[in-house]
């Protein structure tokens, strides 16, 4: 197993793994933020974060989700530092062949504006939720259970331009990361072949729009309706 | 047609005396290069011009000069095998380049690949990756009559189209993380779609796989660059099957 671990196939399959479980978790996470556009009144968003404040479920998921962005983090770091070593010195003329901007040429740099997305994010939301309290949470009744107004929290913050834009930025990052990782993600596992290779292609690039457009639609939706 | 001539280009070229020396480079003018000759024939021109000179000629690499030996390494104007697609450095054509161009010549870079002189790399690590488990040591018997082992039309093509690698390295020399998965894809691939190859499949992608992490090639990323540099167009989809050989062979152990 140890040889499996340090293998170049064998962490790339971490990789694969790990990306593919934190992209079923972004499908839930823009469903859930999608419902705060359906309502305006808030109720709906309300009952969907209390759902996933408490369902056994999804509480046995988070641990597991942290331990996916860890995995996902420390191997990403460790896979590129190795292939930089695999060329130490660099072609005065650059690469050609793919444009500079190509996803696959840059998912570390991807992968880090996210993360630092990422830890903004969680300080804004997650935190407050979990431990820090907000004033703007107090607590609503809906339908005789007591929750946070998480809708409160979120809308205000969506309303803040600065914030917004923030947001959008993120949910562009996460869709070109993922233009690239989603059929990579197959391609590592094997999961691929001449017909697949194409179509997966087509999907990932899918996949990547409509988290950059989901994500989006929602700071933008705030903006222009308040 | 007769041929535009080229009355003057610069060849911008990495010039390194040996393995340990420290590399520079050092542009030189060529005169009168026909458009209808190929890129090693302007750098034996280049070549003829430094020895009249008393200078040291640029070492490289070739041998067929036909595209199948896969000696020809170049890496130029930020191409492995130059500009033009599908083709070897030797098949590369002056007609790609235009007059007053400056034209940059670079070795492979790969740590897996060490310079020996110039733009002539050592490449043996492929040798050994090969020597690793790229051939089949079952006793197959003698040669059966034909059609005996039936083997279907799309396998038989599979099998081709990865035997069709030469082992010219430019997909290690593309890839922005000197990875070999191109090149040891191709040779798992050409036996494992075939009833000679399957015996020893498991040990083949395990044995090929270690040596090459070994011999220090990246690790392939998936980004596609190889496939795009590759003179005989070899698809990463090859390398899909190799990781698909890896993980169930070690699924398996
Ligand atoms: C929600 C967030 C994220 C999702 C959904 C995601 C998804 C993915 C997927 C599916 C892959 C393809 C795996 C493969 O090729 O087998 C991938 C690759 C990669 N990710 Fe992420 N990722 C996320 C966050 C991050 C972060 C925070 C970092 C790093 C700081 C990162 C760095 C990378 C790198 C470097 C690769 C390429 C690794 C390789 O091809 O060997 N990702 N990601
Ligand atoms: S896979 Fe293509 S680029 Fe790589 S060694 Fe074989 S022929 Fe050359
Ligand atoms: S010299 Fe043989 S392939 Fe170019």
């Amino acid at each position: 197993m140890s040889s499996f671990m340090s293998a170049s196939i064998g962490r790339k399959f971490f990789m694969s793994i790990t990306g593919l479980f934190l992209i079923s978790f972004l499908i839930i996470h823009l469903t859930l933020n999608l419902f705060l556009t359906f309502d305006d009144s808030g109720t709906l968003f309300n009952l969907a974060a209390h759902f996933m404040a408490t369902n056994p479920f999804i509480r046995i998921m988070e641990p597991l989700l942290s331990l996916g962005f860890v995995i996902h983090i420390i191997w990403s770091g460790w896979i590129t530092l190795e292939n930089m070593r695999a060329r130490p010195q660099k072609y005065e003329y650059g690469d050609q062949q793919l444009s500079w901007w190509a996803p696959s040429k840059n998912m570390f740099i991807l992968g880090s504006m996210v993360l630092i997305f990422l830890v903004i994010h969680l300080t804004n939301f997650y935190l407050k939720m979990k431990f820090t309290g907000d004033p703007l949470l107090s607590s609503v009744n809906i339908d005789g259970t007591e929750m946070h107004n998480a809708y409160a929290l979120v809308s205000s913050l969506f309303m803040n331009k600065g914030y917004g834009l923030l947001y959008i930025a993120g949910g562009i990052l996460v869709g070109l990361h993922i233009s690239h990782g989603f059929w990579s993600a197959f391609q590592t596992i094997g999961f691929s072949n001449q017909v697949w290779l194409k179509r997966l292609k087509a999907v990932a690039v899918t996949v990547g729009i409509v988290f950059a457009v989901g994500f989006s639609y929602i700071p933008i939706y705030f903006m222009i309706k308040f | 047609m007769a041929d535009i001539i080229l009355n003057k280009i610069y060849v911008k070229v990495w010039r390194q005396n040996s393995p340990k020396a420290k590399g520079r480079f050092e542009t030189y003018q060529v005169e009168n290069v026909s458009q209808g000759s190929s890129f090693l024939e302007m750098i034996d021109i280049l070549n003829d011009k430094l020895i009249l000179e008393g200078k040291d000629p640029i070492a490289f690499d070739h041998d067929c000069r036909e595209g199948i030996c896969g000696m020809c390494s170049m890496y130029i104007n930020g191409h492995a095998h130059g500009p033009d697609t599908e083709v070897t450095t030797c098949q590369l054509h002056m007609r790609k380049f235009h007059e007053g161009q400056t034209i940059v010549v670079e070795p492979w870079r790969a740590a897996a690949f060490p310079v020996i002189k110039d733009v002539m790399v050592d490449r043996s690590a492929f040798e050994k990756i090969q020597q690793a488990g790229g051939y089949v040591s079952v006793n197959t018997g003698g040669v059966p009559d034909g059609n005996v082992i039936l083997i279907g039309q799309d396998d038989a093509e599979e099998a081709m189209d990865a035997a069709a690698c030469i082992g010219c390295g430019a997909c290690v020399a593309t890839c922005k993380n000197s990875s070999a998965m191109l090149f040891v894809a191709a040779k798992v691939s050409q036996f494992a779609k075939l009833p000679q190859g399957k015996v020893e499949a498991k040990k083949r992608a395990k044995a090929m796989v270690a040596k090459m992490d070994e011999l220090g090639f990246g690790s392939c990323t998936n980004t596609g660059g190889c496939e795009l540099a590759c003179p005989k167009s070899i698809s990463i989809a090859h390398i899909a099957r190799l990781n698909r050989e890896y993980l169930s062979a070690k699924l398996s152990d």
